[in-house]
């Protein structure tokens, strides 16, 4: 069997545990002995691609005059309009681009006749019009390889997704590892729903990482129920085994978030839980590990609550660093406001560090030795905190049971459910 | 003649409030008291005060030939005392008929004979002593809590003067031989055991209910037929079942009250048998053989060991640090202390923190206040901290009021010094009513 699979970011390059899952979820349909086309928007040339193709968008030769091309073209043009939509966007931007607009057909064959598509690999202020040129990409992509199935992760590679199979007549599989709910709470940017309610659409079955999520896109999006499926998500054996040797420098315990500082991270209740921790014994250090938009609130805070000298910022981390500042942790807090999976806290375990978990998220569904709190439960999540710093027990029974309840979710079984899902397609 | 011996167990434990670590060293109050009333007006409801009628009724139908045995636990009477009179009351007249015996057992309900013999024995005289006085009647039957027994615990009770002692039927103790004999303990041949026939017991406790067991349902015709098939020279079967089960695990739609409203006319018309109580059994019986058991045994799951209590490493840690202040705890002396203590010692309280029911979860799950055996352990160890503060206070509480005056005078001079560490505890008190209050609004926990 042949996958064609549309991504937007892979490791090293990643911005979240997306290209994680991406990854640890291909290499296990590898393994399985599945054949995997896999499409990023940017390839950097240096990411880890064990036994599958990787093709960098960027690379693709568009024939615009290939008449297929030409069908699709008017496919895509819904994207288009979309696209006037775009989010963040500055007023002075809006007029060079409303300017653009008016010469619409004149803007679309320059872009065509340059052969190439220049992807910048990031999210950006241009995203949409990202997204579109992906998906345009995509049906070029569609008539150049043979698969049987078309799998896209997450709504930037919905439209490509959708391309593929108007063209090619394949099955499309489409992958939610989050939405927009997940990502921006009540604040939802219309634009990007529709993106993601027209791929669930088109889709012939819908994939949710959690049922947290198949619930969203259920309620939220008004899918049939009976048409999408939950695969949890899996996580790799440690690749580091240097990690282990690694000694924190610091005599007081360590207690650690670790992602996105962002709404949907709830990092917030992260700096009140340790507050209250703080107050009570001044013999641990509280680290955020990560960048995003709420950042300098949070510094702000920390300053107002006098916790300077105990609430630590390392900025983003990533690879060898993020299995560091595991190593030195003695308590991993994921207090996600909206969580579809979450794999860090996996990844903490499988460090042998114990974990606190909000009960909104995904990944709660499936773990057993983890704390679980609601999210704006401080006092709960402070006492949490305290409980594993304090009462040596529990520590230990983590590192018993968590570690192996762990190694026990791989990605081969992830994989194998999904190869289901594409039977039932087939 | 064959003998039923139909004994019940009546517990319900003082469950713990949610007591976040903010609370340790700032108030003492530990327990869930909205949650205790609630629970034990509804057990009571539902299953103490039908359950009790219906013994009484059956023992006026019946006259001398119908007999049941009680365990009543120190924290269940002293709830019952306090919500609903009423269930003592209908044990109480239950004991006027002569027909019911009641045993002795750990007045907290505690694992104490694993963990300090001193204190096993003082709760076994402290719980002999407050059924005497409510019921009339010195237990000499011995029940320890969940049935854990080995050699050593037998001989204790043994010395304590109790003749007879209810303990699980483990297999892996009997092998071959039956439960449904009277045996004594190897240790000390004068105190007889009854083994509980687990298999008819649980047949009622778990799967009384049961749609999707091949047996469904049970009918008193059935279980007296089963009676019937016990082999012929056997003797006792030992039922010993919660007596929530009548009515709260299983509920009354399911017919369990005339199941067993019907069971001894069914009995007495088709079978052989008889009801009797440990006490007459342990008199009219001899013993068939010795049993030894050198590791502890009790009537919990497959296993019958301690593992649902004890074994993991945060029931370890609980257990031992909660025994290790055993010393200091007799010394201070103090009636609320002293409650606590007792309260803090019941076995629920380590049954919470099992991580077994990840595989074995309904029963372990019926009662229990906690999602997870690690929120279980948190709460409990939060208490306990606390308690062990006070505990250690009250070693020297005369010194502690002196030097508190007399440092009062200098601390006033250096105060600018010490401002930043006053602060805090101005503040802790400030704040106290709002987690207060957090934490009554929360409880929604089920049960």
């Amino acid at each position: 069997m042949r996958v064609l699979m549309f991504g937007w970011e892979f490791p090293p390059h990643i911005t979240g545990g997306l290209g994680t899952a991406c990854f640890g979820l291909t290499k296990g349909m590898v393994k399985l002995g599945t054949d995997v086309i896999f499409v990023v928007p940017k390839a950097y040339g240096d990411e880890l691609h064990p036994g599958f193709r990787l093709i960098n968008a960027s690379d693709i030769t568009m024939d615009f005059k290939d008449s297929q091309q030409q069908e699709f073209w008017n496919k895509i043009n819904y994207i288009e309009i979309g696209s006037n939509l775009i989010p963040y966007m500055e007023p002075e931007e809006f007029e060079i681009l409303a300017e653009k607009e008016t010469k619409k057909t004149s803007e679309k064959s320059r872009t065509i006749f340059s052969r190439k598509f220049k992807f910048s690999g990031k999210y950006g202020k241009t995203l949409m019009q990202e997204v579109s040129r992906y998906a345009l990409i995509a049906s070029s992509i569609a008539t150049q390889y043979g698969f049987d199935v078309i799998h896209s992760h997450d709504w930037l590679t919905y439209p490509a997704g959708i391309a593929a199979k108007n063209i090619s007549g394949k099955p499309l599989v489409i992958h939610v590892h989050a939405t927009e709910f997940d990502r921006s709470g009540k604040n939802v940017n219309t634009s990007v729903f529709e993106i993601e309610q027209k791929g669930m659409q088109e889709a012939d079955r819908v994939i949710t990482v959690s049922n947290l999520t198949r619930q969203i896109v259920i309620e939220k999006y008004g899918i049939n129920p009976e048409k999408i499926v939950t695969v949890h998500n899996a996580v790799e054996p440690s690749g580091r085994p240097e990690a282990a040797t690694i000694r924190k420098h610091v005599k007081e315990k360590v207690v650690t978030f670790l992602g996105r500082v962002t709404y949907q991270k709830g990092p917030d209740y992260f700096v009140e839980a340790a507050h209250k921790v703080l107050k009570r014994d001044e013999n641990v250090r509280f680290v955020m590990a990560g960048s995003g938009d709420l950042l300098n609130r949070m510094v702000r805070r920390i300053a107002k609550l006098k916790m300077g000298t105990k609430f630590h910022f390392t900025g983003f981390l990533a690879g060898a660093e993020v299995d560091t500042m595991f190593a030195m942790s003695d308590v991993y807090v994921m207090p996600s406001v909206s969580e579809p999976f979450g794999i860090s806290p996996l990844e903490a375990m499988r460090s042998n560090v114990p974990v606190v978990i909000s009960k909104q998220s995904g990944v709660s569904e499936i773990l057993k030795h983890a704390i679980k709190v609601d999210f704006w439960d401080i006092d709960a999540m402070a006492d949490a905190i305290y409980g594993i710093l304090h009462y040596d027990g529990l520590s230990k029974l983590f590192a018993r049971f968590g570690k192996e309840e762990v190694d026990n979710l791989k990605w081969e079984n992830a994989a194998f459910n999904v190869l289901e899902v594409y039977k039932t397609v087939l | 003649m064959k003998f039923i011996n139909l004994c019940f167990q009546v517990h319900q434990p003082y469950r713990l409030r949610t007591y976040r670590f903010f609370n340790i060293g700032q108030d003492h109050q530990y327990y869930d008291d909205y949650q205790n009333r609630h629970i034990i007006r509804r057990v009571a409801e539902r299953s103490y005060l039908p359950a009790n009628r219906m013994m009484l009724d059956m023992i006026r139908e019946f006259g001398a030939s119908f007999k049941v045995t009680f365990s009543i636990s120190g924290p269940v009477l002293e709830q019952l005392l306090q919500h609903a009179p009423e269930v003592i009351h209908g044990f109480q007249e239950l004991a006027a008929t002569g027909c019911v015996e009641f045993t002795g057992e750990t007045y907290a309900h505690s694992l104490a004979s694993l963990g300090s013999k001193e204190e096993f024995i003082r709760q076994i005289e402290k719980h002999r002593d407050r059924i005497n006085d409510l019921f009339n009647q010195r237990p000499t039957t011995f029940r320890n809590t969940e049935l854990i027994f080995d050699d050593q615990i037998g001989q204790t009770v043994a010395e304590l003067g109790f003749s007879t002692m209810l303990t699980e039927g483990a297999k892996h103790v009997l092998g071959w031989k039956s439960p449904n004999f009277l045996y004594c303990s190897a240790a000390n041949p004068k105190l007889k055991l009854l083994l509980r026939n687990f298999r008819l017991s649980d047949d009622i406790i778990f799967r009384f209910s049961a749609r999707d067991w091949s047996e469904w349902p049970i009918t008193t015709e059935k279980f007296v037929n089963w009676l019937n098939h016990v082999p012929e020279k056997e003797e006792v079967v030992n039922l010993f079942l919660n007596y929530e089960t009548l009515g709260e695990q299983q509920r009354e739609e399911t017919g369990i009250f005339d199941f067993f409203y019907t069971l001894p006319g069914a009995v007495f018309s088709h079978s052989t048998y008889n009801f009797s109580t440990p006490s007459e059994l342990s008199e009219k019986l001899q013993p068939v053989a010795p049993v030894s058991v050198l590791y502890p045994i009790s009537w919990a799951d497959e296993e019958k060991d301690l593992t649902a209590w004890l074994g993991n490493e945060l029931q370890d840690e609980a257990f031992g640090k909660l025994y290790g202040i055993e010393k200091e705890v007799m010394a201070c002396d103090k009636p609320d202390v002293m409650r606590d203590w007792e309260r803090l010692q019941t076995s629920d309280h380590f049954y919470y923190m099992c991580t077994k029911w990840f595989s074995d979860g309904e029963v372990h799950k019926y009662f229990n206040p906690y999602d997870s055996p690690y929120e279980a352990f948190i709460n409990y160890m939060n208490v306990l901290s606390d308690f062990i503060i006070r505990v250690d206070e009250k070693d020297e509480p005369a010194k502690e009021a002196k030097s508190e005056k007399s440092v009062a005078k200098p601390k006033a001079k250096v105060k600018p010094k010490t401002k930043g560490k006053a602060k805090p505890t101005t503040k802790v008190a400030a704040r106290k009513p709002r987690v207060k209050k957090a934490t009554t609004i929360k409880p929604k926990k089920k049960n």
